[in-house]
């Protein structure tokens, strides 16, 4: 069996959110930590998409940096092709690993540089790379591949919409043929008809250029419509894996289950269905045991006080108490 | 409830008595360098008591702008050029500006987007419910207070009566878009304006919220006109949705109707093109090219460049509605002597 | 760090210069700079005589009043001379060279120290952010005047006397900028913090580029907006300063002076009649700042929504 690409191990990261040390220094306070990521693993297959489906307090962010070597884990390890990014001591290995890794950021208007015309903006990562006599050739062809024209290459970004600009990151993205792309909400600020081109198009460019993709979203819509394996985040922990179909046919995890049913949908027609209860807790603030227990229908006196272990089924792990002992 | 646009003079007056809000023709202008641009231009829906009317539309179609017109917020330069807009059978779009003041909060809630913006972060919350109570329902001091108390507890604030001397900042979001619909109810409007309540908050919140919004409007009867991008949330909350294209109606109806069958190719494309959560998963079919900017818009029907059933009569013609069942499409292919 | 050209080339056409035509008061402030930067520019050329040539003064000149011929040698004058024979029209195209001189070159030094700092600070913030920002700080609390007299009077120790007046527009202009940086880099820092966070430059740092790179290629084109606007206010200070200074007496020297030098020797004058040696540049150094920030106001305004 072929290693995996991607794989991060006990990834956590923490942040220092307490008061400025002068002041905590004549209050008496104590530092306080706010633990973004609690312990994640995952593995990415070369050519595959593994997503990250979370909402706001999920940490999803914060590992999609921490994949991409922009952020370092307090703990654990994220290893490209076996070379860990940011414990390794080889720093000609660290040097080519990251260069096998690229990432499409959220909003396409802050993720060009309004400054620089479309042409430098895609060749950078090659100009960096010291490969700056390729450019002038890779370039057009890379506008192409996205859809876009060679002669965009003399415009400035403010003269392209939200879906444009998105193209050309991915472009800049694709110019140092990386392996990984690491997706970052890349459709979430965008209307619904130029979604579905991009989405369509980081298929197609996927399957030209051989990519892995980590896509990191809230909506499960389109995560169903690009994952083939995914991981369910609540408040910096997974509560669920397992491959797309299985995790929409029969999800496990109380969570997953109310995300699924929250989800608007094109056929829900005014249901008088529940809606969830509760809303995320702070994540500065956890609650204790499972940080799930104060929203969940099964919730019992285990999970107040136990942090649920991932239990692996087949192909696919959860963690809950209730799944463990078949109660859900 | 017939839903047809009736836009007969000689039945308007009969139409909108028992219409909460009509609008007619509504075209809203703004001069720029590049000439007058319309960011509204010919629209026309009722909504009846109690009804939720989804005004969906992608960036740039105009529904934050028609939702501006109704309630006279349109900023200057830009002004309501055409059409008429009226609340309860009284026309509203020529009123002078004191008198549209008093209509909204009073006649018209309002819900945005942004709770932190609607809020004012310096007032508790109690202190910016009984303001607006006692602004426009002739009550005690006393008794706005309860209300304000009782309204929080309504929209699902636990603990309302201790955190109604809280500061917006003490909420969570999802709990500050609830005191918002609580300060937009409070006065008992007819109308509620709500323009994208959702679309900051995380989505098990959002059902929530739309959950809320339902109930609560259903409840007091009044209309509701929901404006959002996301057509699930329509697909979830609204009786009734209008779909608009660069400024214009491209199709109204029923819910359940337009979704299952769309009459409008515009529409349809945005069918085809939103993933689903319960869908299989084929290939996402896509409208190729993008929404016309306000100031190139093309001749004729707006949508007939990117239209894969467009006809030579779509590119000198701009559509007028045609009926279809409980709604209205603008689209040629709909006109009865359609030559094929 | 001069702004770049592109910011300039870009808001010229259009916007900008449809705004300029439609205020009477902006043309006019522009119309009356570029008279006086002309003048000062061609004074060699255009002025009627070196007032700094002690050679060629002649002291029955002195105390001529404006447009009449003078007792002793039949001269006119058209603003009249000082005390010692000076043509006031001359004295006042060569003091515009110093002020403007002075001017233009300490907000180039400001800026060039304070953009610099601003986008260290904004940028690589931590510990870094913090000790500058103090400093600045530190800087703010004393007036700027006041250090502009320390860092003149500590100068003037340092240089042997013969070559103090020489020395002395020099150090004008550093006493000056190194007393009006701060507020270049407080508004670059806060630009360069808020394009920090943004993606691009995340995405930069993805690619492999060093931190002077980004600061340099990404950051300052887009973080150096505001910069043109406060140059521009920051201008018309600095011409004040430097003729108030010289109105102190450590300021350019009486051998050379600038505006403010003569309104100083004017000033003595007042009452004894010779209104004119005080008038005239008071009267110039008034239209020339002035001018500079109405010039100054406008560009803020037209530039606004853009900077956004």
């Amino acid at each position: 069996m072929t290693a995996p690409l991607v794989r991060a191990q006990r990834l956590v990261r923490r942040f220092d959110v307490s008061a400025p040390w002068l002041d905590r220094l004549l209050a008496g306070e104590p530092r306080r930590l706010l633990t973004a990521v609690a312990g994640v693993d995952f593995t990415i297959p070369a050519r595959a998409t593994y997503a990250l489906v979370g909402e706001s307090g999920s940490g999803k962010t914060t590992i999609g940096r921490i994949a991409v070597g922009l952020l370092a884990p307090s703990a654990g390890s994220v290893e490209i092709g076996g070379v860990d990014l940011h414990r390794s001591r080889d720093a000609g290995a660290v040097r080519a690993a990251r260069r096998r890794i690229q990432m499409i950021f959220q909003d396409p208007f802050a993720s060009v540089n309004p400054r620089w015309r479309v042409g430098a903006i895609v060749a950078e990562p090659l100009v960096t790379a010291g490969r700056a006599a390729e450019a002038a050739a890779r370039v057009p062809d890379l506008l192409e591949a996205v859809g876009l024209s060679p002669r965009d290459a003399e415009k400035f970004p403010h003269a392209f919409s939200g879906g444009q600009r998105q193209r050309i990151a991915i472009a800049r993205a694709l110019a140092a043929a990386p392996d990984f792309i690491v997706c970052d909400e890349p459709t979430s600020a965008l209307d619904v008809s130029v979604q579905a081109q991009v989405l369509n198009l980081m298929k197609d460019i996927q399957a030209q250029f051989g990519l892995a993709y980590l896509f990191i979203s809230h909506d499960l819509s389109v995560v169903r419509y690009m994952a083939d394996r995914i991981g369910v985040l609540y408040l910096g922990a997974l509560v669920e894996e397992a491959p797309r179909d299985l995790l929409f046919a029969s999800p496990r995890h109380p969570y997953t289950r109310m995300l699924l049913a929250a989800a608007p949908r094109l056929d829900a027609f005014g249901r008088e269905a529940e809606p969830p209860q509760g809303e995320i807790p702070d994540p500065a603030n956890p609650p204790s045991g499972c940080a799930f227990h104060p929203r969940c229908p099964l919730a019992d006196a285990r999970c107040r006080a136990e942090r649920p272990a991932m239990i692996a089924e087949g192909d696919r792990r959860a963690a809950c108490h209730a799944v463990e002992e078949g109660r859900g | 409830m017939a839903s047809t646009p009736s836009a007969d003079p000689e039945n308007r007056d009969a139409a909108v008595a028992w219409r909460v809000l009509s609008v007619r023709g509504l075209v809203v202008e703004i001069p720029t360098r590049a000439g007058v641009v319309r960011p509204v231009d010919g629209v026309s829906f009722d909504i009846a008591a109690g009804e939720i009317l989804g005004v969906v539309g992608e960036s740039g179609a105009g529904k934050s702008m028609t939702g501006a017109a109704v309630i006279g917020l349109i900023d200057p330069p830009g002004r309501i050029a055409g059409g008429a807009v009226w609340l309860d059978g009284a026309r509203i779009d020529d009123l002078g500006s004191e008198a549209l003041r008093r209509l909204r909060g009073k006649r018209i809630g309002m819900i945005f987007q942004d709770p932190l913006t609607a809020l004012n972060p310096l007032l508790r919350i109690g202190d910016q419910l009984t303001e607006t109570i006692l602004t426009h329902l002739r009550v005690s001091p006393a008794e706005a207070r309860a209300r304000a108390v009782a309204a929080l507890a309504e929209v699902g604030v636990p603990g309302a009566a201790q955190r109604i001397d809280s500061y917006p900042h003490a909420f969570s979001g999802g709990m500050r878009q609830r005191v918002v619909i609580a300060l937009a109810l409070a006065a008992e409007p007819d109308l509620v304006i709500a323009d994208e309540p959702t679309t900051a908050l995380d989505v098990s919140v959002q059902a929530q919220i739309t959950a809320l919004l339902r109930r609560l409007c259903r409840q007091r009867g009044a209309a509701v006109m929901l404006i959002t991008h996301d057509m699930g949330v329509i697909a979830e909350t609204a009786d009734r949705v209008a779909v608009l294209y660069a400024g214009r109606l491209a199709e109204i109806g029923p819910v359940r109707g337009v979704i299952a069958t769309p009459r409008h190719p515009y529409t349809a494309g945005l069918m085809a093109a939103t993933p689903s959560a319960t869908g299989p998963g084929a290939r996402l079919r896509q409208i190729p090219g993008a929404m016309p900017r306000l100031d190139a818009i093309p001749q004729g029907c707006a949508f007939h460049p990117r239209c894969p059933h467009v006809m030579a009569r779509c590119k000198t013609e701009a559509p007028p509605p045609f009926p279809t069942e409980g709604g209205a499409a603008a689209c040629w292919l709909l006109a009865p002597q359609v030559a094929r | 760090m001069r702004p770049p050209r592109t910011i300039l080339g870009r808001a010229l056409d259009g916007d900008l210069g449809r705004s300029f035509r439609r205020s009477p008061l902006t043309v006019l402030a522009a119309a009356v700079a570029l008279a006086l930067i002309l003048g000062a520019a061609l004074a060699p050329l255009i002025a009627p005589a070196d007032p700094h040539d002690p050679a060629s003064l002649n002291l029955m000149n002195g105390f001529t009043p404006p447009m009449t011929p003078n007792a002793f040698t039949g001269e006119a004058f058209w603003l009249g001379t000082d005390d010692q024979g000076r043509d006031m029209a001359s004295a006042i195209l060569y003091g515009l060279r110093i002020s403007l001189f002075v001017g233009v070159a300490a907000v180039a030094l400001a800026m060039l120290i304070g953009v610099t700092l601003g986008l260290i600070a904004g940028y690589v913030g931590g510990w870094v952010d913090g000790v500058i920002m103090r400093v600045a700080d530190i800087q703010l609390t004393f007036p700027a005047i006041l250090v502009a007299m320390l860092i003149f009077g500590v100068a003037k120790g340092l240089t042997p006397p013969e070559s103090r007046d020489q020395m002395a527009i020099w150090v004008l202009i550093l006493s000056i900028g190194l007393s009006d940086w701060v507020q270049f880099a407080r508004t670059v820092r806060a630009s360069a913090m808020v394009e920090a966070q943004k993606d691009y430059v995340a995405a930069a740092r993805l690619i492999g580029r060093s931190g002077a790179a980004i600061m340099l290629r990404h950051v300052a084109p887009n973080a150096l907006g505001p910069v043109l606007v406060i140059a521009t206010i920051s201008l018309a200070l600095a011409i004040i300063a430097e003729a108030t200074l010289s109105f102190l007496g450590v300021g350019a020297p009486p051998t050379s002076p600038s505006l403010g030098t003569l309104i100083r020797i004017g000033q003595g004058y007042l009452f004894s009649g010779e209104w004119w040696i005080l008038f005239f540049p008071a009267l110039t150094l008034l239209a020339l700042a002035l001018a500079v920030n109405l010039l100054g106001d406008w560009l803020r305004d037209a530039l606004n929504p853009r900077l956004r």
